[in-house]
């Protein structure tokens, strides 16, 4: 049997979903449900004076009406930080409590106070309208930049700061500079951005009354980690007479990791009422409640010699935390950030400073990346300034400073196993065709528009991670993943997963791992995903860390099973263990013709026995069946790695930046299945495209979301974009036995600076924010002009 | 409230609906057809693309009770005795779709680009496809995908 590790199978998944038969949660009824209208804060800041709900209880077909003032009596607790983070002082990170219904303050606007259920949606439409909120409006802290200086908007969190936190030796890189020839210096916002999952965030609650047993239908990228939060924090019941299903679900992106306002109230209210409840969010709400993503505002500086050679770097940035610390929200501009600061360089000295800070925002967490984006785009376009300044290529200031010796001790956490990043830099300065830039910039020039061509080298920490690394750095959970591989009687195998799918592939990826590790054809394996019911305990799927940590706990059941396997095959065979070979599925006694398939030895584990003998095929001390499960912890994070480059044409006429070429060339160890790997680099690539040249959540002064349809916020769409053109090097993980590193957010994390920086190259240079915009490329293009006409 | 007669996916239906129910309204929570996603409230995604007497159109910006006498195809329609079109194959071999959801209104609308286009070229899709927001493929897969549908068709 061929390996499929390695192979193109097309997706297990793909013909329910072509056929119409994928099953959401808003495709989900259940007998009897009401509806569920949240009643949200159109305030970004404000006190609650009154709620008044009688008009609206007596309105047609409300079930009932629900506010932050019955949360309290239920003493239902709130959405929770997942890390802790002290700050440079030694001093614990201040958090906000955030109840799932506002009761005496609303922060953002969206924050939900008040929730009307009722026997149609129309129904709860209408009432939702008549229930009467007064608020005392406060001005909000809008603004980033200012937030520190402005109104403290939580009690006892002054100067709205959360924490200020420092990674790195401020001394040691004191002592770099003063050693620099040149200081590079750079100012830079890392835009905010909203997530956008293509499916909206929904609930359906199911109460049994009999059994009292709430079951939980809903948009989640990890159910066992939201049923762990939802009972440890919420109370909304014990873990055991609590169910979470995640089914299919339409796009992650980090937005989908926390547990909800909406989950929480839903589930508790369903007991309250009796009823099931149905609650879909319209895009508008998405919007205004999904976590969103980035926004930091950096100072970096990079010390140099004159040669090219990087001394030392320092990393001041302010990150945004929104109104609410949430799941992940403290730690992606910390240790999914700071370390990431120094990019895939030799770095002698460094240091990363945040101060994370509340506004009267949505909440920021975790988007595509996390942290590692920011880290990357600071750091290439600092690299990039740096090549400008000192007159040399882009390519020859990064062949300078990468490390050639793996593993690398990186310079502020991370031992980066393995890499080979001047071949990834090579061959995609082969694939990009870069010798061949000045002719084709000549081209452009002749016909009036300006070229640009932008190169950034990243590595990544994915795959996140080892529990008692992410514990000690204030991690609330382990970050291991758990797998059970079942054996069936007759043959078939169901491989439960505690990661889960909302596009990556598991039920074909995780099929060919464990195909391969069984020798039993994929068509008779399942994979079983998303359902605290199904499987054991996992933590779910985020930092790429489905096939690095969820992957090689199946790995390690089946190699369980075949070591089970062996033992009864053994005793069938009447060899010893250690003569036992398994291979494609057979169990041979090694120079013998002696054979069992797996498929034999699993059904006589589940039969285990014989007619008109007492006879048994399990050796002493095995119990029957052929189920085996393994939580695995990673014992390092996984390091991805890779250069890419584009080229942009620019009309300096309108301002409009045409991508014209997209070279990427990743290296992601072992790669199980490229025709899965290969899109997930497509979308991540689209998402950080999007970033630098569409994508902009922007709030005004007063609060309010000025981008919340996709009327105002610009989603990159199919004629935006290029075809992408796709390269691979591979150095295998050492980590884990399959040698893979994770994909899944690469794309983004590189697509964003290497479009910025061959925008900012064919504008020979001048600093522009992000997004680079047509209007904000227009009036670059316009300075450009009007400077270069004051040189002639 | 009106009374309306129409043929989905080949089978008549008749219907007593609400002036303001939508198509998408009718086929997911009526017909329980819930292939038809809702992706937006601003008819800009596209993921509810189905097609009304073989033209495509968005079905969140129909009303349902404007379409007596029409003949709808949704996603559930388009395979034909359990064999897949061939521009759902074209799909699969291509990896054009991942989380699935945006799925069935970008194969409505590609299948309604081939029956205008027999041989679209890159720009023509992207450009046709334009109507339809994909978060999750970069759309690079779905443009291969329509163009292998093509050299099926």
């Amino acid at each position: 049997m061929a390996s499929l590790v390695g192979s193109r199978v097309e997706r297990k998944e793909d013909k329910r979903f072509l056929t119409g038969k994928g099953r959401y949660t808003s495709d989900i009824n259940i007998a009897n449900q009401t509806y569920a209208i949240f009643i949200r804060s159109p305030h970004a800041r404000a006190k609650i004076k009154k709620i008044d709900t009688s008009k609206a209880l007596k309105s047609s077909g409300v079930v009932d009406i629900l506010t932050g003032e019955h949360i309290a009596q239920d003493k239902i607790g709130g959405l929770i930080a997942g890390w802790a983070i002290r700050s440079e002082d030694g001093s614990e990170m201040k958090c906000p409590a955030n109840p799932p219904l506002a009761k005496d303050s609303v922060n953002f606007v969206g924050d939900p106070v008040a929730v009307v259920f009722a026997e149609t949606l129309d129904e709860a439409r209408a009432a939702a309208e008549l229930v009467k909120i007064d608020y005392k409006v406060l001005k909000a802290v809008s603004n980033l930049g200012e937030a520190m200086n402005s109104e403290a908007i939580h009690d006892g969190i002054d100067k709205n700061l959360c924490y200020d936190w420092l990674l790195g030796d401020r001394q040691k890189v004191k002592e770099a500079f003063e050693k620099a020839d040149k200081i590079i210096k750079l100012d830079i916002n890392n835009n905010r951005l909203i997530p956008n999952a293509m499916e909206p965030r929904a609930c359906v609650i199911d109460y049994n009354t009999a059994s009292e047993e709430i079951t939980c239908y809903t948009t989640s990228q990890n159910p066992h980690l939201s049923r762990l939060i939802m009972s440890a924090f919420g109370g909304v019941a014990p873990e055991n007479k609590l169910r979470v299903v995640a089914p299919d679900v339409g796009g992650g992106f980090g937005s989908k990791i926390n547990l909800y306002n909406e989950e929480i109230v839903c589930s508790w209210a369903s007991k309250k009422i009796e009823r099931p409840i149905k609650w879909v969010a319209e895009r508008t709400e998405s919007f205004l409640t999904d976590t969103h993503g980035r926004d930091h505002i950096t100072h970096a500086e990079l010390a140099v010699t004159n040669d090219g050679k990087f001394l030392g770097f320092k990393n001041e940035t302010i990150a945004n935390l929104g109104a609410y610390a949430r799941v992940f929200g403290t730690v992606t501009p910390t240790y999914l950030f700071g370390p990431c600061a120094t990019g895939v360089y030799i770095m002698p000295a460094a240091y990363s400073n945040v101060k994370a800070v509340y506004t009267n925002t949505a909440p920021v967490d975790a988007y595509r990346g996390a942290g590692r984006p920011e880290a990357t785009y600071t750091i290439e376009r600092i690299v990039d300034k740096a090549a400008m300044e000192l007159g040399m290529d882009p390519i020859e200031i990064r062949m300078k400073n990468f490390p050639t010796e793996f593993p690398f001790k990186q310079t502020l956490v991370h031992q980066i196993d393995s890499g080979d990043y001047v071949a990834g830099l090579n061959k995609a300065k082969e694939m990009a065709d870069y010798d061949g830039f000045a002719a084709r910039k000549k081209e452009s020039e002749s016909k009036g528009k300006l070229r640009g061509i932008g190169v950034t080298s990243y590595f990544e920490a994915c795959g996140i991670a080892p529990s008692p690394v992410v514990m000690m750095l204030g991690c609330g959970v382990g970050l291991w993943e758990s797998a059970e591989v079942r054996f069936n009687p007759t043959g078939q195998v169901t491989v439960y997963t505690g990661s889960h799918s909302h596009g990556q592939s598991h039920q074909t990826t995780f099929a060919q791992i464990a195909a391969d590790e069984l020798g039993v054809p994929i068509e008779n394996i399942d994979v079983v995903h998303g359902d605290t019911d199904k499987g054991t305990f996992g933590m779910g799927t985020y930092g790429s860390r489905s096939l690095t940590v969820g992957g090689i706990a199946i790995v390690n059941a089946c190699k369980k099973i075949v070591n089970k396997g062996k033992r009864i095959a053994a005793k069938m065979l009447e060899a010893s263990p250690d003569e036992v070979d398994f291979k494609n599925g057979e169990f041979v006694v090694a120079k013998s013709n002696k054979k069992k398939t797996i498929g034999e030895v699993a059904f006589a584990s589940y039969l285990p026995g014989v007619r008109d003998e007492v006879k048994s095929p399990l050796p002493e001390g095995d119990e029957p069946g052929l189920i085996e499960s393994s939580f695995f912890d990673p014992a390092n994070f996984s390091f991805p790695a890779g250069s890419h480059i584009c080229e942009v044409e620019i009309d300096p006429e309108t301002g409009r930046v045409k991508l014209d070429k997209y070279t990427a060339v990743d290296d992601f160890g072992t790669i199980v299945n490229p025709l899965i790997v290969e899109g997930q680099v497509h979308g991540g690539l689209a998402q950080g495209i999007g970033q630098a040249l569409y994508e902009n959540a922007e709030y005004d002064d007063s609060g309010q979301l000025i981008t919340a349809s996709y009327m105002d916020y610009t989603m990159p769409r199919a004629d935006d974009l290029p075809d992408f053109n796709l390269g691979f090097t591979c150095t295998k993980a050492t980590t884990n036995p399959l040698g893979v590193k994770g994909c899944g957010e690469a794309g983004t994390i590189a697509a964003t600076p290497t479009v910025m920086n061959a925008v900012i190259n064919a504008l020979g240079g001048k600093e522009i924010s992000l997004p680079a915009t047509a209007e904000k490329v227009w009036k670059a293009c316009k300075e450009m002009k009007k400077s270069n006409a004051k040189v002639a | 409230m009106k009374k309306i007669e129409i043929e989905v996916n080949g089978k008549k239906v008749s219907k007593e609906i609400q002036d303001h129910t939508t198509l998408s309204g009718l086929l997911r929570d009526i017909l329980n057809l819930t292939g038809t996603h809702i992706g937006c409230d601003t008819s800009q995604c596209g993921a509810c693309v189905v097609h009304v007497d073989g033209k495509s159109i968005k079905s969140c910006t129909a009303l349902a009770a404007d379409l007596d006498g029409s003949k709808v195809t949704t996603i559930e329609g388009l395979a034909s005795n359990g064999k897949l079109h061939p521009m759902q194959e074209a799909f699969k071999k291509m990896h054009g779709l991942q989380c699935g959801f945006c799925t069935p209104g970008m194969v409505m609308s590609a299948v309604d680009l081939l029956k205008n286009k027999k041989n679209p070229s890159d720009q023509e899709i992207r450009d046709w496809l334009e109507g339809n927001i994909c978060r999750c493929t970069g759309y690079h897969n779905i443009v291969a995908a329509v163009k292998e549908a093509a050299s099926k068709m």
